[in-house]
């Protein structure tokens, strides 16, 4: 197929000509199209960081399915955070149509050359912080996921829009989880009221840099990669969220936190961004143990795929060594029971 | 019709197994979401052979009751139409109007058609 292409010789300005059309149409680029050289390295970065993101973001809540405090709590963590790995692999699938392979992405996240979510490196104190969590940081990733759905790289799209169905399970099982302890004790209010307190300005913080320090927006946003600026997402992250605070019962840790008749928002304060930078630069409160948990997984089960890989080797050997055999019969451990349509 | 990127490795190697690194065959995944409807794309998915492939697809892509049957196939052994997905090829057919219902004047009054 790549010889095809040079056999044309197509000139590239033709070509950049043809994705600007598409790009200002507002019809999606798919993998076989020509990309100019930047927007492919652009969407790779940023389909890599945000399944990198899915991937770490399973453990802080995997810490606590040991320690649900109800069957009923347990079922429900688990199939979150299977979630979380579901969509790790949504996004490295689209990832690989940009012409990567899923090792290379997950070798350059263990040696900390990609990066992920920031928010996965703070900690999670207790049971509280799993509500808090789906409330705050899965709506945060609602916010700022759901613009994606139309972003113009079709995979990236499509696999936004099976995440974005998902994210809405995790936002609502955290908020019925807080209003639970909002019905309790004196000290479990106390303990969403503090949960909340810690994760409001890193979930704030999830939207990106403030605009004016924001270097790759504008060209993502001519791109069609983003759609809204991460200020604009922020500012209706906040909007969103008060409203459910105060049916909650619960307050944000911000005293400047008010509604602007003039603007039609609420106003807030400024995130401490210098926290933020020491954060995406490594030093955040678990940093260093998520990506050695990440590293430790990976090394450690590196023998289960090459005994997958030795087996299935194996199968195809034996399979090719008694061909006849394997026409008649199939092949022993496999299963026969297939459907009519399991085109074989 | 496969999203699998002709420049990528793990497609190219797809036919030697193992033969990059360890890494396990592509696979691309189609579900069927009801009786009477075609199974769709819905992704890919690596495997170290054909069953873990359908395994895989299960817990990936039908967690949710969304689909009833699963296909998968080696994303190497798809043969696509072209590199460029609004190719000429596609072009004899943007003339032939007479192809479409509404290229025939009716007049309105008679019934079901």
């Amino acid at each position: 197929m790549t010889t095809q292409v040079n056999d044309n010789r197509f000139d590239e300005a033709a070509l950049q000509e043809q994705f600007d059309a598409t790009i200002e149409a507002k019809d999606r680029i798919e993998p076989r199209d020509w990309m100019p050289e930047a927007y492919r390295k652009t969407l790779i970065r940023q389909v890599a960081q945000h399944a990198h993101s899915e991937i770490i973001g399973m453990q802080p809540e995997g810490n606590w399915i040991s320690r649900a405090p109800s069957l009923r709590r347990k079922a429900i963590l688990l199939a979150k955070v299977q979630d979380e790995a579901g969509h790790g692999l949504y996004l490295y699938s689209a990832a690989e149509t940009l012409g990567v392979t899923r090792n290379e992405l997950t070798e350059k996240l263990v040696a900390g050359k990609q990066k992920y979510s920031s928010i996965f490196n703070y900690p999670t104190l207790s049971y509280t912080d799993v509500g808090t969590i789906g409330w705050l940081v899965d709506g945060a990733a609602i916010c700022n996921q759901v613009p994606l759905c139309r972003t113009s790289f079709g995979p990236y799209g499509r696999a936004m829009i099976r995440i974005c169905k998902e994210e809405s399970f995790h936002q609502r099982q955290g908020y019925e989880l807080l209003m639970t302890m909002m019905r309790g004790t004196e000290a479990q209010r106390e303990m969403v009221q503090e949960s909340v307190n810690r994760f409001w300005w890193p979930a704030l913080m999830m939207f990106g840099p403030p605009d004016d320090n924001s270097p790759n927006t504008e060209q993502s946003m001519a791109w069609g990669i983003k759609t809204h600026t991460n200020d604009e997402l922020r500012q209706k992250f906040v909007d969103m969220s008060v409203p459910q605070a105060e049916a909650l019962g619960v307050t944000f840790p911000d005293e400047n936190l008010k509604w602007n008749e003039e603007r039609g928002h609420y106003d807030f304060s400024t995130p401490n961004w210098d926290e933020f930078w020491a954060v995406v630069k490594g030093d955040g409160p678990c940093n260093e143990q998520r990506l050695n948990h990440r590293k430790r997984a990976w090394d450690e089960g590196a023998w289960v795929r090459e005994a997958a890989l030795a087996f299935a080797e194996n199968q195809t050997a034996e399979a090719a060594a008694t061909p006849t055999a394997a026409d008649a019969t199939p092949a022993a451990g496999v299963d026969t029971t297939t459907p009519e349509e399991t085109a074989k | 019709m496969t999203e699998t990127n002709p420049g990528s490795t793990s497609a190219k190697d797809g036919s030697a197994v193992g033969s990059t690194r360890g890494e396990w065959p592509l696979y691309e995944v189609f579900v069927r979401g009801k009786r009477g409807l075609n199974h769709v794309h819905v992704g890919s998915l690596h495997a170290a052979d054909d069953q873990m492939a359908v395994h895989h697809a299960r817990d990936v892509y039908t967690r949710r009751n969304e689909g009833v049957s699963i296909w998968v196939v080696r994303a190497s052994d798809i043969t696509a139409s072209s590199p460029d997905e609004k190719d000429p090829m596609f072009a004899p057919s943007g003339d032939k109007v007479y192809r479409h219902p509404t290229f025939y004047d009716i007049p309105a009054d008679v019934p079901h058609m």
